[in-house]
């Protein structure tokens, strides 16, 4: 871990965070198999269609968004859970929409890969790179409108090759709008390896192709994500402009449940699981006595209760009525 | 004498042999994709074609659509015959550029002097509860853009006999399987399209419908996964006296015209049943060729069902709203009959 400048209930809030995470990715993994045994079938079960779960990438979540505020923009990627829950999106109306329930963020009809939450001014898309432009926008209107607020649009290393990555960095730039790109180098774009997908080591440094700052933040450490992002955040917030951060993480799941990696050398899953970030992380403050085991406790059953909550009220919510799969498409119909 | 060994093979075996058979007879066949390679393909299109023929000939791309589906353009140009797989038809936004205004122009703008071997393979079709991003048809937005000529498979059989023929096409093909046919073990499948499909190679012509089923008192015109629910419709309402003729059109691009007026011409009464959106697409195009062409014989308003003109939705409940069941195309079969 790499600093000791903040103070410990910032430094246990980042923890509490990541657990909740953790827990939450944890447990849909669970309830996603749940009737998918003995035979999976993505169709079957409380929860259908693709999931993809963040577990081990919560450093990038809890220490990037630590410095925004309610009112900053996120757009996230296809998976997005990490994201939500650390902007503070309702839990419960989360899951219930990842349940398809009526009670869920859009009543059923968005799902897992498209959660919308005005409130919190989260959003996030299961293409590939979309989430880009909206972002370079949305800080656009800050600007235009005299908002201190930021908005930082969070993807994968492969959304990296995708074209709306090129040009709106550079939209951003050449507009000097208050942006933050963050890429989450979690190794893999679904079986392809970066260095077999990227034509530089680091997307970080594709930031000087549009002059703009670009760092690349190792290990997978909250606290360096956390300083990393303080910096490009407070920058974009006084008006400096983008800038883009590119953070090592892991994939502790497959892509989506149910991918076999069978892709993945042997033992190369092993090294990342000793590198699991949320108990190295608790290890760190129980050993620096930045947190006592007894708090670690306490949080872990709240993080539990959270989240059982959110799963309990989803499971109890009612379906949407047929008839609402008509309604919503326009605004003004 | 010749032998022919007949084996039953799911849909995405029948696609992943005629690649491969096609790669083994013309060495400018090539694959390129995202996970195209060590994964097979998301839907095992391309599955056992890495270990065959090498990483010089089945390439994984970057996420990087616009480019490596436009490469397809300037690689068929000179000389190359790629067959490009984008996982799901709904990705093709990012790369529509390429699509519309090159690849499916080109030959035209050039006086024919420019030709663009190229076969765009996807997936479509909702039924999992994949939702607004991972579920569309889409074909008939393509089919709208004149150049590209348009495959939807409805069984192993017809995908291997379209594929071997959209590989040999001169012309940019875009090839549609439905992931609920593909014989996937984890996604809810359609036992209907695994059938009976020869070893060796064999073409299917594009342009040539096929009368699934035999019938006198009603036509449903239908495509794709459409097929095997039309065919189940037909075998509830059979049990009530009503026969129903079904024509698996096959592909949009060559539209087999003479087919839909020949159902027409035979059973008087005409069902579209579609997985695409409603408007503006498959079912429109068909109705227009029936009242073009032969509305003298239709004794009943043409009736048409298909997504009714909103995205996919999530949840189950909704999902099975918007997408034709088998109960509702019986339903509205009995309605054109009555
Ligand atoms: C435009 C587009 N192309 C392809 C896909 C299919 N796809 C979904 S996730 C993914 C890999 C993304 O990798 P990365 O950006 O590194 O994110 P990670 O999954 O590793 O978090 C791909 C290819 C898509 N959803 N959208
Ligand atoms: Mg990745």
């Amino acid at each position: 871990m790499s600093t000791d400048s903040m103070p410990s209930d910032e430094l246990v809030s980042l923890y509490r965070t990541m657990c909740v995470i953790r827990t939450y990715e944890d447990r849909l993994a669970e309830i996603y198999t749940e009737g998918k045994t003995p035979l999976f079938s993505i169709a079957a079960g409380p929860v259908p269609g693709e999931m993809h779960l963040a577990a081990g990438q919560e450093p990038v979540a809890a220490g990037v968004i630590v410095h925004l505020r309610s009112d900053d923009v996120i757009t996230a990627p296809h998976r997005p859970h990490h994201f939500a829950i650390a902007k503070g999106v309702d839990l419960k109306r989360m899951t219930a929409e990842i349940f398809g329930k009526k009670t869920g963020l859009s009543q059923g009809k968005g799902g897992h890969m498209h959660l919308f939450d005005p409130q919190t001014h989260f959003s996030c898309s299961g293409i590939v790179g979309a989430g880009f432009p909206p972002a370079v926008g949305a800080a656009f209107a800050f600007k235009r409108q005299g908002e201190d607020r930021v908005a930082v649009a969070f993807a994968g290393e492969g959304a990296a090759n995708q074209g709306t990555f090129h040009e709106s960095l550079n939209l951003a730039a050449s507009w000097h709008v208050p942006v933050v790109f963050v890429i989450e180098d979690n190794h893999y774009a679904i079986s392809v390896p970066k260095e077999r997908s990227t034509a530089v080591a680091k997307n970080s440094d594709r930031a000087s192709a549009y002059g703009i700052p670009g760092v690349y933040v190792s290990g997978n450490d909250v606290l360096a994500i956390a300083e990393a992002a303080e910096k490009a955040i407070a920058r974009a917030r006084q008006g400096h402009g983008p800038s883009l951060l590119e953070i090592e993480t892991t994939r502790l799941y497959g892509h989506f449940q149910g991918d076999a990696e069978a892709y993945l050398a042997a033992g190369e899953k092993d090294e990342w699981r000793h590198l699991d970030p949320v108990p190295r992380f608790r290890d760190y403050l129980l050993h620096s006595g930045r947190m006592t085991p007894d708090k670690d406790q306490m949080l872990q059953a709240e993080a539990r209760a959270l989240v059982d909550e959110a799963i309990a009220f989803a499971r109890e919510s009612p379906d949407p009525d047929p008839a609402d799969a008509f309604t919503d498409v326009f605004a003004n119909a | 004498m010749s032998t022919t060994t007949i084996r039953k093979l799911t849909m995405a075996r029948a696609i992943s042999e005629a690649i491969a058979q096609e790669m083994e007879r013309d060495p400018r066949v090539l694959v390129w994709g995202e996970d195209v390679g060590a994964y097979g393909g998301i839907f095992g299109a391309t599955q056992g074609l890495l270990p065959k023929f090498g990483e010089d000939r089945v390439i994984d791309t970057p996420i990087s659509e616009s480019a490596f589906i436009g490469a397809a353009i300037g690689a068929s140009a000179e000389g190359l015959r790629p067959v490009v797989e984008l996982m799901f038809v709904d990705f093709f936004g990012v790369a529509m550029d390429q699509i519309y205004n090159h690849l499916a122009k080109n030959h035209f703008m050039s006086g024919g002097s420019v030709r663009h071997p190229v076969v765009l393979m996807t997936a479509i079709g909702g039924g999992y509860n994949d939702a607004a991003q991972h579920s569309q048809s889409l074909y008939g937005l393509f089919a709208h853009v004149p150049g590209l000529k348009i495959v939807v498979p409805s069984n192993a059989y017809d995908a291997k006999g379209l594929m071997i023929r959209s590989i040999r096409e001169d012309d940019p093909v875009m090839y549609f399987f439905h992931k609920g046919l593909l014989g996937l073990g984890w996604m809810p499948s359609d036992d209907w399209a695994e059938v009976d499909v020869p070893e060796e190679p064999y073409e299917i012509p594009l342009g040539q419908a096929h009368v699934a089923g035999d019938g006198k008192d009603a036509a449903v015109i239908t495509i794709g996964a459409m097929v095997p629910k039309v065919m189940a419709a037909r075998d509830r309402v059979a049990q009530e006296g009503i026969s129903v003729e079904v024509v698996d059109l096959r592909t949009l691009v060559p539209l087999d015209r003479r087919a839909v007026v020949a159902a027409a011409q035979k059973t008087h009464r005409v069902l579209v049943v579609d997985e695409d959106y409603r408007s503006f697409g498959m079912t429109g195009e068909v109705a227009a060729t029936l009242a073009e062409e032969a509305l003298d014989y239709l004794e009943a308003p043409i009736r048409r069902l298909a997504v009714p003109d909103v995205p996919i939705p999530y949840s189950r409940v909704l999902e099975n709203t918007v997408i034709p069941s088998v109960d509702a195309i019986a339903d509205e079969i009995r309605a054109l009959v009555k």
